[in-house]
């Protein structure tokens, strides 16, 4: 979900006779369920891989606070603004433990971000598609954390130990996430006609772009056999988009909103969920910076970033010469 | 052989873990003992200019103020740690000042997440 | 306001500070300079919505007109509202806010402090919960007031030009009018001019240490926690914060 667009190291994988005495005792810890820590012997590929990984994790986390902190201040209840700050909040939260499990490889949070804003590191595609009504954050709390939620669980048990350990801090604070945001869907899909048109204009806008949240086809992605052999991607793309579908539709239909897709049905011979793919041409757009926000994304940040500077340095300035004062007093 | 050091960040851009450019800020290792709890235990991390400004985020960020707690703040580059494992051919000599992260998620109960 | 109960129009304006300041500060949720710092924030927002709810809460059983603490968020014009005008000021740059921000939390904890004393039990117990929450934003709107005050030379600038913008509104915290006598006679809230003396005294002592200038002046702008001249500021806040519930009004969310 965050490996969108990183290419694995591009040759088939090793047997373990072919690698070298190394990478098979790395690779054979890894079968065993065992963690990789931070001064363990890893392959090269390996670190520049989760570097990527964890930073584009990390920076979906706050770039996603962008389209729900577009509604804070139009909430329509005092609770509910208590309850969407709170959960962006979160998302603050989660990136900041991200980044600080990625700073465990060799890079500081400093130059991630610095990676983010020129646009060399991406971040999950959804976040490029805006939020125009109150009913877009039941939407994206439903469908965008649920879909997050997916992915995130079958990550508490990834190879790498600060990713796997922030993945369980994250886990246990998102319970409330995806319940808020149905929780919107429920009251507005039993609301005023007007509070159902909403809902269901938002989850039509919301269902394909959420399932393109798991990436390309399995058969259209290449490169996440290196990935899942180092335990660093846990699932298929498609295991995780039919596992998400089928729990979604029943969720729908208990809201008594109709699912864009008119070939969606319920398939008796294989248990799961017969569904349209999302349009994929829409997501490589999205991914090239395309999509309906990427422009207004990136420049928030680079904005936020750009017009903070002075704050970052003043306060460091200030701290070091309360270290010269202290030392001098001494 | 991969190391943080020989990372595609080496060089003027990345520095052992823990250490920052003179711009940025440092990175700073949270513990926090509960109300009830006996002693500190590992959180996580995060970036402040100095200990005093640490201690104030770990309270907005890994405790949303609970009262009763108390908070340590060691810079990262400070900790000196050993190697997870010892494995022969696999096995690094340990650095004074490597950092080895504890669990993220034993968490106190009093501590309370979100 | 002649004949609007007094308590009433009190607890209005603690309520509506704490609403006016709390959705200023939200403003800043995903694009604060720096992360730690987006948090922070984010818990002084949701602890000062917190207090919204429970002001207005009490202000409108007070009233007794069937008025709960979001219809009167929601569904009070500008002229209703009773924040002071330093709240309403727009966010500006962080230096802005934060020195904003402190010039009232130390207004904002003294008033609470006396409160837990107040007469009335209700208040009383509002005034001890928001006590605690508000004496740590004070601690930390005053560390970032002397950290950028005494930083760089450029932060030291911005704190300055935020200090010189905002002091016109500090006075108005101070001036008293028949709705704070008849609280002070009630021994339900302190008189505001009482406050004055320690609150200079505090806010002294802090741009000092920040290497900050205060203006000579001491004009005070006055009419917002009467209601009497809100500034423009207030009315654009409002049309992003009451549009969702005046466009659709018979909407539950």
């Amino acid at each position: 979900m965050y490996a969108q667009m990183i290419k694995s190291t591009g040759k088939g994988i090793k047997s373990l006779d072919e690698m070298d005495p190394d990478e098979r005792a790395f690779q054979e810890r890894i079968d065993a369920g065992g963690k990789i820590e931070p001064k363990d012997w890893m392959p090269d590929g390996y670190r520049k891989n989760l570097i990527r990984q964890i930073g584009q994790h990390a920076h979906s986390e706050i770039v996603g606070q962008l389209p729900e902190g577009n509604w804070i201040t139009r909430a329509p209840t005092l609770e509910r603004k208590a309850i969407l700050l709170a959960k962006v909040q979160d998302e603050a939260g989660h990136g900041l433990y991200l980044y600080c499990a990625a700073e465990t490889l060799g890079v500081t949070r400093d130059q991630m971000t610095r990676d983010l804003l020129s646009g060399k590191m991406k971040y999950s595609s959804i976040f490029n598609y805006p939020t125009l009504t109150w009913a877009d954050m039941g939407a994206v709390g439903w469908l965008v954390d649920g879909a997050a939620i997916m992915n995130q669980v079958p990550l508490q048990r990834t190879s790498y130990g600060p990713y796997a350990r922030a993945m369980v801090r994250i886990c246990k604070e998102e319970s409330f996430h995806q319940r808020q945001g149905f929780d919107i869907m429920m009251k507005m899909a039993n609301g005023t006609p007007a509070q159902r048109k909403m809902a269901q204009d938002a989850l039509n806008r919301f269902w394909f772009p959420a399932l393109m949240m798991f990436g390309p086809s399995d058969k259209d992605s290449v490169h996440s056999a290196q990935s899942m052999a180092w335990k660093i991607k846990m699932n298929t793309n498609d295991e995780l988009r039919q596992k998400f579908v089928d729990e979604t539709v029943p969720q729908a239909e208990y809201l008594g909103l109709t699912i864009p897709d008119e070939t969606l049905k319920f398939n008796e011979e294989t248990g799961h969920y017969d569904f349209a793919e999302p349009d994929w041409e829409e997501f490589f757009q999205v991914l090239k910076g395309n999509g309906p926000c990427n422009t207004e994304r990136l420049a928030a940040r680079n904005k936020a970033w750009d017009e903070g500077r002075w704050v970052r340095e003043g306060l460091l300035a200030h701290a070091e010469k309360k270290r010269s004062r202290q030392m001098a007093a001494e | 052989m991969s190391s943080p050091e020989s990372s595609e960040y080496k060089g003027t851009e990345a520095a052992p873990h823990g250490e920052a450019r003179p711009t940025e800020w440092p990175l700073w290792e949270i513990f926090i003992r509960g109300q009830h709890g006996l002693s500190h235990r590992h959180v996580g991390s995060l970036h402040a200019a100095d200990a005093e400004m640490a201690i104030k985020n770990a309270r907005d960020v890994y405790t949303r103020r609970n009262e009763g707690v108390s908070i340590w703040a060691v810079e990262a580059s400070a900790i000196a740690a050993s190697s997870p494992e010892e494995k022969g051919a696999l096995y690094e000599p340990a650095n004074d000042k490597v950092y080895r992260h504890p669990t993220f998620y034993d968490i106190p109960d009093e501590v309370g997440a979100m | 306001m002649s004949g609007t109960d007094p308590k009433f129009e009190f607890l209005c304006r603690m309520g509506d500070n704490a609403l006016v300041l709390g959705h200023r500060v939200s403003e800043w949720c995903g694009v604060a300079p720096v992360l730690e710092e987006d948090i922070a924030l984010a818990n002084v927002a949701l602890d000062l919505i917190g207090q919204t709810q429970l002001w207005l809460g009490l202000a409108g059983e007070v009233e007794g007109a069937g008025r709960d603490a979001d219809k009167l968020a929601f569904h009070r014009d500008v002229w209703d509202f009773r924040n002071v005008l330093l709240v309403e000021q727009p966010n500006g740059d962080f230096g802005q806010t934060m020195m904003r921000q402190f010039l009232f939390d130390a207004w904002h904890l003294a008033q609470l402090t006396a409160l837990i004393d107040s007469t009335d039990k209700e208040i009383a117990a509002i005034a001890e919960k928001s006590a605690k929450e508000v004496t740590y934003h004070l601690e930390r709107s005053s560390d970032t007031v002397i950290g950028l005050g005494d930083g760089t030379e450029e932060s030291h600038r911005r704190m300055q030009a935020a200090l010189d913008l905002l002091w016109p509104y500090v006075g108005e915290m101070f001036i008293g009018d028949d709705v704070d006598a008849a609280m002070a006679e009630a021994g339900i809230a302190p008189d505001p001019a009482s406050m004055r003396k320690s609150y200079d005294q505090l806010v002294g002592d802090t741009l000092a240490a920040a290497t900050l200038t205060k203006p000579e002046d001491d004009f005070a702008h006055r009419g917002g926690k009467t209601g009497a001249r809100h500034s423009e500021h207030l009315g654009h806040m409002l049309t992003q914060m009451q549009w969702l519930q005046r466009a659709y009004p018979d909407a539950t969310w």
